[in-house]
């Protein structure tokens, strides 16, 4: 295992020097993020600014012209401990002709990786997913039917039933109900608590400020922030949590006046 | 007793027997390799790839022809099954260069495989007339060698398609979610479009080229219109593929008319009731709460004032 720092283990999230094309435009340019283990970092930025393409790179999904991944210690690809990462994106993807329960959306969450069939107790799993964000009395029902803050509930379920240690959320405030919200903020509360990681992409902190230790911002495809959350609430502004980044960054933006994100209550 | 002696004629044929063994084996699999493929939306994924098939009967026709094969068409069903199986690899690579749509791939395949199939069939000394056999099925001709080519690729793509069902599922159902889940994205839609390629060459002889895709799509298309979950429309479909093509086969016994076009027919005619009697039937079974707001548990997200 190649371990940098002698005390602390490998960081839950190492990229260097991400480079992302989509369509012949440039959306990130040699992004650094690293995220320590128990950490629970907000991503934000505008819209456009690529929050969303950096996590999908992170994950493998967006490919990456240039730049290292390392999630949980293992190289993006097979080196990954898939069954430890959860992800829950925006929405649920419009989806095809044949109607899918929440139960067999949930149980889909157990593969990944080399791991192609599920385990023998994939369906007790999947309830108890279900279970925790509100949802098991809808377990049979179709998720074309429910409403979309249903159906992110479901994708959270799908999520946490490999009780991932590094839990990414993609805007999980973005025109949801407030159920959903609460499940979102006690989700990210309990994985904090048992020392998961968690990486979020927000528009503003939100319900979500005093569980942020950190925030990194985003423009135009470049890191132009990384420090305590703007604005922070309660004991997180502490010095403690002045987290500085190893890698050479542009210098971060007087707060306040170059972001433009509405991290102000 | 001679409806039962009628019976008893057509289940001792031997022809028939064959023709019926075949006919549950594709009725069975078909579907399970269409709901994946409903799920992807690529529905007309099985008519491109039997469109590239008779390029590869008429290329197999080609080969026998020059090795001076008799018959001649002895390698029109490995030539078809090598033909689907490239285009189905060339189409999800397509794909996932992201270069050209899906439909647009599929076209492409439409119209190369049939102008593929006319031209070679020419060159090797045959006519058109040679290729109607392939593309409206003639499982009166299905031989103990094509029953066993038809048995075990059948038995292979169902195999396939419910061991990996669970994963197979996922890639169908969200393939970002998938691709960030660590999946073979690229290689699980290969073993899909795979699948979809050696089914068509299957049922070629049963349905024909041409109706292939129906057999895959339109049960799965029933099924879905009358249970709500990916399990029970695969089990569904599955069971109405082989009773559409048992009956359609048995009633080709006594009546002189194409089984391929009667097989698919039915399974149209099948989903035409469907669709008639579903909200007759949805109002009989409304889910698990009937009479009810379906969000009962949603507080509202403004203040309002109470109503009276």
């Amino acid at each position: 295992m190649l371990v940098t720092d002698t005390t602390a283990p490998e960081p839950a999230v190492l990229a260097t020097g991400v480079d992302v094309v989509l369509g012949g435009h440039q959306i990130l340019s040699g992004v650094d993020l690293r995220v320590e283990r128990g950490e629970v970092v907000a991503l934000l930025g505008a819209n456009g600014s690529g929050k969303s393409t950096l996590v999908r790179a992170l994950l493998g999904i967006a490919p990456r012209t240039a730049g290292d991944v390392r999630l949980l210690g293992g190289a993006l690809g097979n080196g990954v401990p898939w069954e430890r990462v959860g992800y829950v994106p925006q929405r649920l993807p419009a989806g095809g002709g044949v109607p899918a329960t929440a139960l067999e959306v949930v149980m889909s969450g157990l593969v990944h990786g080399r791991t192609l069939r599920p385990p023998r107790d994939a369906r007790k799993r999947a309830l108890a997913a279900l279970e925790e964000v509100g949802m098991a009395r809808h377990a049979r029902r179709s998720v074309l039917q429910m409403s979309g803050g249903q159906q992110q509930r479901v994708l959270i379920a799908r999520a946490l039933v490999r009780e991932p240690d590094l839990l990414v959320l993609d805007e999980p405030t973005s025109g949801i109900d407030l159920p959903t919200q609460e499940t979102f903020v006690a989700t990210v509360r309990r994985l904090h608590e048992r020392g998961g990681t968690v990486l979020v992409i927000l528009h503003e902190l939100g319900s979500f400020a005093g569980l942020i230790d950190r925030a990194v911002a985003l423009r135009h495809g470049r890191v132009v922030y990384d420090g305590p959350p703007p604005n922070p609430r309660g004991e997180h502004g502490g010095p403690e949590h002045d987290h500085t980044h190893p890698h050479a960054d542009p210098p971060p933006p007087d707060p306040g006046t170059g972001l433009s994100m509405e991290v102000l209550p | 007793m001679t409806w039962f002696e009628t019976l008893g004629a057509m289940l001792s044929s031997p022809l028939m027997q064959r023709a019926l063994i075949a006919a549950v084996l594709v009725g069975a699999a078909a579907p399970v390799v269409g709901t994946f493929l409903v799920q992807r939306r690529l529905a007309l994924m099985g008519d491109g790839l039997g469109h590239v098939a008779l390029t590869g009967v008429a290329l197999g026709w080609l080969v026998g022809t020059w090795a001076g094969l008799v018959p001649q068409d002895t390698l029109a069903i490995p030539g078809a099954v090598v033909a689907a199986l490239i285009g189905s690899v060339a189409i999800e690579w397509v794909r996932a260069r992201g270069r050209t749509s899906g439909d647009l791939a599929l076209a492409l395949m439409f119209y190369g495989g049939i102008a593929g199939g006319v031209l070679l069939i020419k060159l090797a000394g045959g006519t058109n007339a040679n290729l109607v056999s392939y593309l409206f099925g003639s499982i009166s001709t299905v031989s103990t060698g094509d029953l066993w080519w038809t048995a075990g690729l059948a038995v292979g793509v169902l195999l396939v398609g419910l061991g990996l069902r669970h994963v197979l599922f996922a890639v169908s159902h969200d393939e970002e979610f998938a691709r960030g889940s660590g999946l073979p994205v690229t290689a699980l839609n290969m073993v899909v479009a795979a699948m979809s390629a050696l089914t068509v060459t299957i049922a070629m002889r049963v349905v024909g080229l041409l109706l292939v895709s129906a057999l895959m799509i339109v049960p799965v298309a029933v099924a879905q219109l009358v249970v709500g979950s990916f399990a029970r429309v695969m089990a569904l479909a599955s069971a109405i593929g082989v009773t559409v093509s048992v009956v359609g086969l048995s009633i080709t016994y006594w009546e002189d008319i194409p089984p391929g076009a009667t097989i698919v027919l039915l399974a149209i005619g099948l989903y035409a009731v469907a669709a008639v009697t579903r909200p007759l039937l949805a109002r009989g079974r409304t889910g698990d709460a009937p009479h009810h707001d379906p969000h009962p548990e949603l507080p509202d997200d403004v203040e309002l004032p109470a109503a009276r």
